[in-house]
Parts: C-alpha cells; structure tokens; sequence
C-alpha cells in the first residue's frame, strides 16, 4: 500500500481576478511518477509553484510527508525534500558546473554558514558533487562557466541539481525542453534511474506523449487551472477531457 | 603554504602579482623606506582603508547588497574607542573594550536593519542604511555632550604607543626605535589579519554561498539556502570589521570627528575605492585604497609641480592649479571607471 509523500488539498491560487490553480487536491505516492499535462496556461507551473514556495496560496494547504508546509519558506521545504527542476533553466551563470552541483551538496549537508574553512577543502562535498556532473556526462566541463554553456548541457544541469538535492519529492518541469534528439534521452534515462527507487515520489510536467506513455505511472491533467482528469495513462489518454483540452493540438497525443 | 594563508587565491594576473607585492613590502617596511610624518601617515590610512574597503567589498562585490550605512559602522568602532579610552583612561585595555564594543553594537545593528529591510528587498536594505546612517550623523553632532559634537573627540592613548616611549635605544635606517612606531606595526598588522580573514571569508563555504545568492538568490533559495540569513550575517560580519577598522583609524589619528569618519563623502570615497578596484575580489580593495588615497595626499603636490612646469603656457597653469585637485581626481575616476569597467583587478586577471 503507497503512502502519499505529498499532498495538496484545496490548492488554490488568484491572481487578481484570474484563478491560474483552482482548488487542486491531488495526492502523490513513493515509488510513483505522476505525468502532469494540460495545456498552455493550464496551470502547471503554478501548481508547482505553490507546492515548492515560490508564490503563496490563496487558499488550501500543502503536505509533505504527513507535515503541512503551506507557510513554510522555500528553504525550509527544500530541507523538508522537496526537490525542483526549473521549465527556464535557472542556474548559477557565472560559476563554474561543479561548483553549481557542489552548492547544492553544501546546502544538504548544512555546511552554508562554515566561514573558516576553504570551500575547497571539503572534499566529502566534492566528490559526490563530481559524481553527479559526470552521471549528466558533463564531465569534461566541470570547470566551465555555465553561461557558455549549450542550451542542452544547461538543461542537463539544472536536472543536476536537482538529483544533487535527492528530494523525496521530484518535480521536473519539462525537463527536455528545446533539448536535440541526441541530448533528451540522457535526461530521461536519468528519470528512468530514479522512478527504480521505491521511497521518491516523482511529479512530471510533460508535453511529449511518447516520453509520458514510457515514464508514467499515472496522469493527472489539468484544464484552467483545476483538475480535470486523474488516473492510469491509458484511462487517462482515452478520455474527453484529455481530448477536449488537447484540441487543435493533439497530434503529440495522437502518435506520440 | 602561501596558497593556505592566501585562501587558495592566488593573484592569477603577474602584473597584479607584481603590484600586490610591491603594495604589501612598501606598506610593511613603510616606516624604513618613507620615513617621515606624512608618508607614515599615508601607509597607515591606507592599511586601514584597505580593510574597510575590502569589509564593504564583502558585502557589495559578494554580497550583492548597497549599503549606505559603512561609514557609520566604521564611525562605531572610532567612537567606541575613543570614548572608552576618554572614560576609561589611556590603556590597552580601554583599546580593546572599546574596539570590541563598538564592532559588537555595529554588528548587533546591522542586525537590526538586516532583519527588518532585508526580508522585503535588497533596494530597501540601501534605503533604510542611508536614512539610519544620516539619522546616526546628525543624532552624532547634536549630542556634542558624549560626542563632542562636530568637533569631535581628542583622546589619550597608551604610553607606549607614543613618541616618547623608546622601546630600544637604537636607530635603525635611521628611524627611532618609539611608540610611534609600534602604533604603526598595530595598525600594519591588525590591517594584514583583518584582510586575510575576510579573504578566507569569501572562499569559504559561507562566501560561495553568497557567490550563490549574488548571481541568482530565486535558485539559491530553491536549494536550501536562506536567501535572509545569508544576506544578514554579511552584513554583519561586514559591519563588525568595518567597526574595527574604525578602531584602528581612531588609534592612529588619537582623535574621531564627524568628518573623519561618519560623512557622506567617506561613504562615496568607499564606494569609488571598490569600484576602481574591482568589485568582488577583495584584491580590488587593496589596488583602489591605495590608489585612492595616495591620489588623494598626493594629487596637490602633483599638480603644484605640473603648474609651474607648464607655468608660461596660457590656460594650462590654471588648469593644473592645485585647488582643482578635486577635479582632477573625479577625471580619474571617470576614466578609470570608462577603460576598467570590472575594475583594476577584472582588467589584470582578464588579459592574462
Ligand atoms: N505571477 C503571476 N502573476 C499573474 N499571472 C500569473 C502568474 N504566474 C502565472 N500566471 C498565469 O497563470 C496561468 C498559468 O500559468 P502557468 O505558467 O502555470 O502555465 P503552464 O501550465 O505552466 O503553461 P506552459 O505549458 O506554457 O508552461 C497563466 O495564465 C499565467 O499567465
Ligand atoms: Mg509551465
């Protein structure tokens, strides 16, 4: 029997008259991944928004783990486990790949305040940090500046930090975007390793229906910024709603 | 070795390699190489403007944050001594209290700032900080009871860092074995302490993570880090040692006054000194003090020689008056700031 690592009851948000999330409540279990699709506008970005912090809810609460962190800060759910993986890559330009890996191990390990000692001589927060550059197969730039970076190896990055975190909730934001052929199925691949481990939960928003009918272990959508559909992928992918919402532009749906 | 004391950074630049070493013999023999009132003096404003500049590079170059309030946390640690050394009597003691109170109070207000405008915007902290630091200036020249007012304090220091005190009875280079220049070795030193300590800062993990916040606080908070606290403990570590050097500053000048230490023109001086030096690099402050104030003491005597030089051309005497130093000096400025847009040490380290 899955327990759910994450919660949402009621989420809702306003933006002035416009509500962008409309009364979601929506539980996720360890050991799944979640697809979330809908439409441009739909409200996914902002879902996950009110579950990481960035913006506050008008109304609902959130749980992580059976502790409600709807007033917590961003920080403060981030050391709870939740874990994020920005649509518009988001990184630390003028630092180099490692050191952008190695903040986040820092992070984890609480090491931020340590004012004394060399950044480089803690090396337990190093190598581990290494690791990771060279499991997204950006090894050979460690040392490179992540503004010149391509747009793909800047992707592979923030989808770095993300697995530096190792959260008990993960949420990517369509992690593959404007990524080449060659260069997404790393990514995904990384996904794939990760859906293995049975205790994390993992929140997906994706357009590309062949990467969601491999991946997923459930869908939800969302229309308008509320619930429209939730279920297996099957179920999910054959029904109106998902039809409807997707219409004029359902050809990803359609061959995949 | 060198690599440990330096932090691991090394100057990456020979040609700022070059001038940091020149900068560090010169100030450390200063006494022996410029022996005379003046160019003492000058060693020792610089030393001290060093570490104030690299305190505000601390918190602007790593930071990200505008302050406006330094020169009152500078302002802190002068009176803290002064006034402990006029109620306390001459004395080491009195030195220390003083110093240590006045970095403690600086730090403990930044706090307060930091804690009520920093958790809104990083533009409000530079708001708030200039409407304390003029409250605190003119709540400073009112109180002339404690403050002695716009006149500032005159104060007693002890014995042995005077000019009577001989500690040997010999004269080296022909420079008197005094007090005097012990109180130049205390400042020379506390100064080179002070600067490394704020170079270990800011490669620490605590200075990566202001790195961090600097170029993106939105991720930074993603990750864990409390964008708040981060920004608030640089401020008042920053604050702290820019109290100390305030200290050092009233030690060496046996005197604080408004002017000296407190005046908007201080708070700009700073903020050219890390600009021209180069914002986040702590080396900046060292090459922008140091230029900043010989051209300051010495931009007169300059332009006295270049007027006379040019004394029968028409126009250029007036010009090279030595009453336009102040003219000369913001060229420069300008100038500076147009060719090194990342300061002297950007500059350095990117042709290399
Ligand atoms: N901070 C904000 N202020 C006002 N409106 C906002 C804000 N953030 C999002 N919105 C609005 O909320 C709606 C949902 O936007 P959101 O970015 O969540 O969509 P999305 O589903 O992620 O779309 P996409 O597939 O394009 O990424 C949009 O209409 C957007 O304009
Ligand atoms: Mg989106």
């Amino acid at each position: 029997m899955p327990h759910p690592l994450l919660e949402t009851r009621d989420l809702t948000v306003r933006f002035g008259g416009h509500v962008a999330v409309d009364h979601i409540s929506c539980s996720f279990n360890a050991g799944e991944l979640t697809a979330i699709v809908g439409p441009n506008g739909a409200g996914k970005t902002t879902y996950f928004n009110l579950i990481s912090g960035q913006i506050g809810a008008t109304e609902g609460t959130v749980q992580l783990n059976g502790h409600d962190i709807t007033r917590m800060s961003v920080a403060q759910r981030t050391h709870r486990g939740l874990g994020r993986a920005f649509q518009l890559t988001n990184l630390f330009p003028d630092l180099n790949v490692l050191e952008n890996v190695r903040l986040v191990i820092q992070s984890k390990a609480k090491r931020g305040f340590n004012m004394f000692s060399l950044a480089s001589s803690h090396d337990d927060l190093t190598a581990p940090a290494m690791e990771i550059v060279e499991r997204v197969r950006l090894g050979d730039q460690t040392q490179q500046v992540v503004s010149e970076l391509s747009h793909g190896d800047q992707r592979k990055l923030e989808v770095a930090l993300l697995i530096a975190l190792d959260p008990l909730v993960y949420m990517f934001d369509e992690p593959t975007a404007g990524m080449s052929v060659d260069e997404a199925p790393i990514v995904l691949e990384l996904i794939a390793e990760l859906k293995a481990r049975t205790d994390r939960a993992i929140l997906l928003v994706e357009h590309k229906m062949d990467v969601i009918r491999t991946l997923a272990d459930r869908i939800i959508v969302l229309h308008n910024g509320a619930l429209a559909a939730d279920g297996d992928p099957a179920t999910v992918m054959a029904s109106d709603v998902v039809q409807e919402a997707y219409m004029g532009r359902d050809l990803e749906l359609a061959d995949g | 070795m060198l690599n440990t004391i330096l932090s691991g950074d090394l100057p990456r630049s020979k040609v700022l390699a070059a001038m940091l070493v020149a900068i560090l013999v010169c100030l450390a023999l200063a006494p022996f190489i410029f022996p005379g009132v003046r160019s003492v003096d000058t060693a020792a404003r610089i030393c001290i403007f060093i570490v104030l500049v690299a305190s505000y590079d601390l918190l602007l170059g790593y930071g990200g944050i505008v302050s406006f309030a330094h020169t009152m946390f500078f302002g802190m640690g002068a009176y803290g001594v002064a006034l402990s050394s006029k109620h306390m009597g001459a004395g080491f003691d009195a030195l220390a209290i003083g110093a240590a109170s006045g970095a403690l109070l600086a730090a403990l207000l930044a706090l307060v700032i930091g804690l009520f405008s920093l958790r809104v915007r990083a533009i409000f902290f530079a708001m708030i900080t200039l409407a304390v630091a003029s409250a605190v200036a003119v709540l400073v020249s009112q109180l002339s009871g404690i403050t002695g007012g716009e006149d500032g304090l005159s104060f007693k220091i002890p014995r042995a860092l005077g000019p009577a005190f001989k500690f040997a009875d010999i004269e080296l280079f022909g420079v008197k074995m005094n007090g005097k220049l012990l109180k130049y070795y205390l400042v020379f030193f506390s100064c080179l302490i002070l600067f490394l300590l704020m170079l270990r800062i800011v490669h620490s993990p605590f200075g990566r993570v202001l790195l961090a916040i600097r170029e993106n606080d939105f991720r930074a908070e993603a990750i864990g880090y409390r964008v708040v606290h981060y920004r608030v403990a640089a401020t008042c570590l920053s604050a702290a040692i820019a109290a100390l050097a305030g200290a050092l500053y009233a030690i060496w000048l046996r005197y604080v006054g408004p002017d000296t230490t407190l005046s908007m023109e201080l708070m700009i001086d700073i903020l050219l000194m890390v600009v021209i030096g180069g914002m986040g690099t702590m080396y900046g402050a060292v090459i922008g003090a140091t230029i900043f104030v010989l051209a300051q003491n010495y931009l007169q005597n300059l332009l006295n020689v270049a007027g006379q030089a040019v004394a029968d051309v028409p126009l250029l005497p007036q010009l090279l008056n030595a009453d336009r130093w102040l003219l000369w000096l913001g060229v420069l400025f300008i100038l500076s700031i147009y060719f090194f847009p990342t300061g002297i040490v950007g500059r350095l380290r990117k042709g290399n």
